[in-house]
C-alpha cells in the first residue's frame, strides 16, 4: 500500500477515533464536578493584589 | 565583561558573514538585504559594548515585572499599525484608480498588496500579540519575565524581520504565498526570533508562583506553538542559490496548494484568533473588573478550537484539483467552527453581565464589545461561506475580502486598539489616557469605516458572483471580466471611503497613546455626569394632606 493510502486508512480509522476520543476526554474532564471551585478560583485570580510595588519596572 | 565582549564579537563576525554573502549575492535584493542584516548586527554590537561598558545591563529585580520590551511593543503597534493601515487605504484607491500604479514596479498593486497585509496582520498584530503576552504571562504567573536579554531580541529580531519582509515585497522578492511571501533566509531568521520568543514565553512559565495556568496563557501558548509548525512546513523550500533570494517550494501541484491553505487558514485560526482570543480572557475581564463569565467554557472553548481549526484549511481550494472528500472534510470541520467561535463570543460578553451601563459609560469597555460582535459576526459568516455551495458564489469574489475585513478591522483590530488603551496608561505610570473622549471619536470612526467597507463588499462580491456565473440563451457567458470590473467601481470608492474612516480613527489613536506617553492630560468633560432631578427626589404628599399654598 502507498504511503498516502495507509495515512489516509490511519486518518478515517484509529487516527480519527483516538483524536475524538483524546477532545471528548478534555471536554468530560473541563465538566466534572469538582473542577467548579478551581474554576472559580482560577477566574478570579487575575483579581488578586499584586505584591506591593510589583508592578513597576525602573 | 567576558560576555559584553563574547556577545559584541559573535554580532561582528555575524556582520561580516552578511557582508561577505552582500559581495557574492545573485541579485540586487539579496544585496540589499544582507546590507541590511549586516547595518542591524553592527548596531546591535554597538548596543552591547555601550550598555556593557558602562555596566547597565538590563536589572533582574525579580519583585518587579519586566516591562521594558511591552512598552515598546505597545509603540511598534502603534506605529506599524498606522502604517499598514495607509498602505492598505493606498492600494484601495490603486483598485479605484489604476493610475496610482505610477507605472513603477516599485508601487504596483501586486507589490503593496502583501505589503499592506504583513503590515497590518504581522508588524500591528504580531506586535501586539507579542507585547501582551509578554505582559500577560508576567501577571498571570506573577512572575517576571524570564530571559531578559532573550526578549528584548525577539522585540528586536521581529521588528528586522518586518523590514526584511517589507523591503523584499517592494523589490519583487517573495515566496507568491500569501499571508507567507518571505523568502528563505527571512523565513529562516523568523523561525530563530519565534524560537526565542517560546524559551522566553515558556521560560517564564514554568517559573510561575501561581500552581494554575490561566486560560490566556493557553491560548498564547497554542499561538506560538501552532503558529511554529505551520511556519516550517510552509515554508520548507530548496533556494536557488545560497547566496540569491529565490527558492523552490518542496511541493508541487495541490500538494502545495492544500500545504500553503492549511498553514494560511491557521495562520487565521491560530495566529489571528487564538492569539487574539488570549488578549480578549485577560484583558475583557480585567477592564470590566469581572471573571470571565465561565471558566469552564474557556476551557471548552480553547480545546474545541484547537481540535476543529487545523481541518478547516481546505474550503480556500473547493471546486479545484483537490479530492472531493478534502473539500467537504474541510467545509464541515468550517461549519463546526461555527460553535466554539460563538461559545467564545457569548463568554467575552456575559463577562459583562451584571455590569451592562460599562458600555455606556466606559469606552474602552465599548471597544471590547464590539470587537466580540465582530468576532461573532465573522465567525459566522466564515463558516457559511465554506460551505460549496455559497462558496461557488462566494470565492475570488470581494465577498471575501469583505468577511476578511469584517474580521480584522473589527474583531482584530479594535480589541487591539481596545487593550493599547488599556496598556499605556499603566506600562508610562500616567493616572488615565490622555483623553478618553478620544477613544470615543475613535471608535465612531472605526465603526463607521467597518460598515463601509463589509457593506461595499458584500455587495461588489455578490455582483462579481453573479454577473461571472450568468449564461445566455446560446450558452455562453454573458459578461466580461472588465465588464464585471467597471460595474463594482462605485463599491470600490465606498470602499476606499470606509478605509479612510479607519485610517482616521487609527491616527486619533496614535495621538491619543503619544499624548499618553508624553504624560499630558486632556481637560474635558467625564464621560457621565451624575443625573440628579431636584423636583423628583422627594416623597410623595401624604392622601388628603394639605397642599402648599400656590
Amino acid at each position: 500500500m502507498s504511503d498516502y493510502n495507509s495515512l489516509r486508512h490511519l486518518a478515517d480509522s484509529w487516527g480519527l477515533l483516538a483524536m475524538t476520543l483524546l477532545f471528548l476526554g478534555l471536554v468530560l474532564w473541563a465538566l466534572r464536578p469538582q473542577a467548579k471551585t478551581l474554576h472559580d478560583d482560577a477566574a478570579r485570580m487575575i483579581f488578586r493584589p499584586e505584591n506591593p510595588g510589583s508592578n513597576h519596572d525602573d | 565583561m567576558p560576555a559584553t565582549l563574547a556577545k559584541s564579537g559573535g554580532l561582528l563576525v555575524a556582520m561580516v558573514i552578511a557582508l561577505m554573502a552582500m559581495a557574492q549575492a545573485q541579485d540586487s535584493g539579496f544585496a540589499i538585504h544582507m546590507a541590511i542584516m549586516a547595518l542591524a548586527a553592527l548596531i546591535a554590537a554597538g548596543v552591547v559594548i555601550a550598555t556593557g561598558s558602562t555596566g547597565e545591563a538590563p536589572a533582574r529585580d525579580e519583585s518587579r515585572y519586566d516591562d521594558a520590551p511591552v512598552r515598546w511593543g505597545v509603540i511598534a503597534t502603534t506605529f506599524w499599525g498606522v502604517v499598514g493601515l495607509l498602505a492598505g487605504l493606498f492600494i484601495a484607491l490603486q483598485l479605484a484608480w489604476p493610475v496610482l500604479n505610477f507605472g513603477f514596479e516599485y508601487t504596483t498593486f501586486g507589490r503593496l498588496r502583501p505589503l499592506h497585509t504583513s503590515a497590518v496582520i504581522f508588524a500591528f498584530g504580531g506586535n501586539a500579540l507579542i507585547c501582551t503576552s509578554f505582559f500577560v504571562v508576567q501577571r498571570t504567573c506573577r512572575a517576571r519575565l524570564a530571559f531578559p536579554s532573550l526578549a528584548r531580541f525577539v522585540f528586536w529580531g521581529y521588528q528586522l524581520f518586518i523590514v526584511l519582509a517589507a523591503t523584499g515585497y517592494v523589490m519583487g522578492i517573495t515566496e507568491g504565498r500569501e499571508y507567507a511571501e518571505p523568502e528563505w533566509y527571512v523565513d529562516l531568521w523568523l523561525t530563530i526570533v519565534w524560537v526565542a520568543y517560546l524559551i522566553v514565553f515558556g521560560g517564564t512559565i514554568i517559573k510561575r508562583r501561581e500552581p494554575h495556568i490561566y486560560v490566556a496563557n493557553w491560548f498564547y501558548l497554542a499561538f506560538i506553538i501552532t503558529v511554529a509548525m505551520l511556519h516550517l512546513v510552509n515554508n520548507l523550500s530548496l533556494p536557488v542559490s545560497w547566496v540569491g533570494s529565490k527558492s523552490y517550494s518542496a511541493f508541487a501541484g495541490v500538494q502545495d496548494a492544500l500545504t500553503q491553505w492549511w498553514y494560511g487558514h491557521n495562520a487565521v485560526g491560530f495566529f489571528l484568533t487564538a492569539g487574539f482570543l488570549a488578549m480578549m480572557y485577560y484583558f475583557v475581564p480585567k477592564q470590566a473588573e469581572r471573571p470571565v463569565y465561565s471558566y469552564r467554557l474557556s476551557i471548552i472553548h480553547f480545546w474545541s478550537l484547537i481540535f476543529l481549526y487545523i481541518w478547516a484549511g481546505p474550503h480556500h481550494l473547493h471546486y479545484t484539483a483537490l479530492p472531493d472528500w478534502a473539500q467537504s472534510l474541510g467545509m464541515v470541520f468550517s461549519v463546526m467552527l461555527w460553535m466554539p467561535s460563538w461559545g467564545g463570543m457569548i463568554n467575552g460578553l456575559m463577562t459583562l453581565n451584571g455590569a451592562w451601563e460599562k458600555i455606556r459609560t466606559d469606552p474602552i469597555i465599548r471597544m471590547m464589545v464590539l470587537a466580540l460582535a465582530f468576532y461573532g459576526m465573522s465567525t459566522f459568516e466564515g463558516p457559511m461561506m465554506s460551505i460549496k455551495s455559497v462558496n461557488s458564489l462566494s470565492h475570488y469574489t470581494d465577498w471575501t475580502i469583505g468577511h476578511v475585513h469584517s474580521g480584522a478591522l473589527g474583531w482584530n483590530g479594535m480589541i487591539t486598539f481596545a487593550c493599547m488603551y488599556y496598556l499605556a496608561p499603566r506600562l508610562w505610570h500616567r493616572q488615565r489616557l490622555y483623553s478618553l473622549r478620544l477613544i470615543n471619536a475613535h471608535f465612531w470612526l472605526a465603526t463607521a469605516g467597518i460598515v463601509f467597507y463589509t457593506a461595499s463588499m458584500w455587495v461588489a462580491g455578490l455582483t462579481q458572483g453573479l454577473m461571472w456565473r450568468e449564461y445566455g440563451a446560446d450558452g455562453y457567458l454573458v459578461n466580461s471580466f472588465a465588464e464585471t470590473i467597471a460595474a463594482i467601481h462605485p463599491m470600490y470608492l465606498l470602499r476606499a471611503f470606509g478605509g479612510l474612516l479607519y485610517l482616521s480613527g487609527a491616527l486619533i489613536f496614535a495621538f491619543n497613546i503619544a499624548m499618553t506617553i508624553a504624560g499630558r492630560l486632556r481637560q474635558e468633560a467625564a464621560m457621565t455626569e451624575t443625573p440628579y432631578y431636584p423636583a423628583a427626589d422627594r416623597p410623595l404628599p401624604m392622601p388628603g394632606s394639605l397642599q402648599p399654598a400656590e
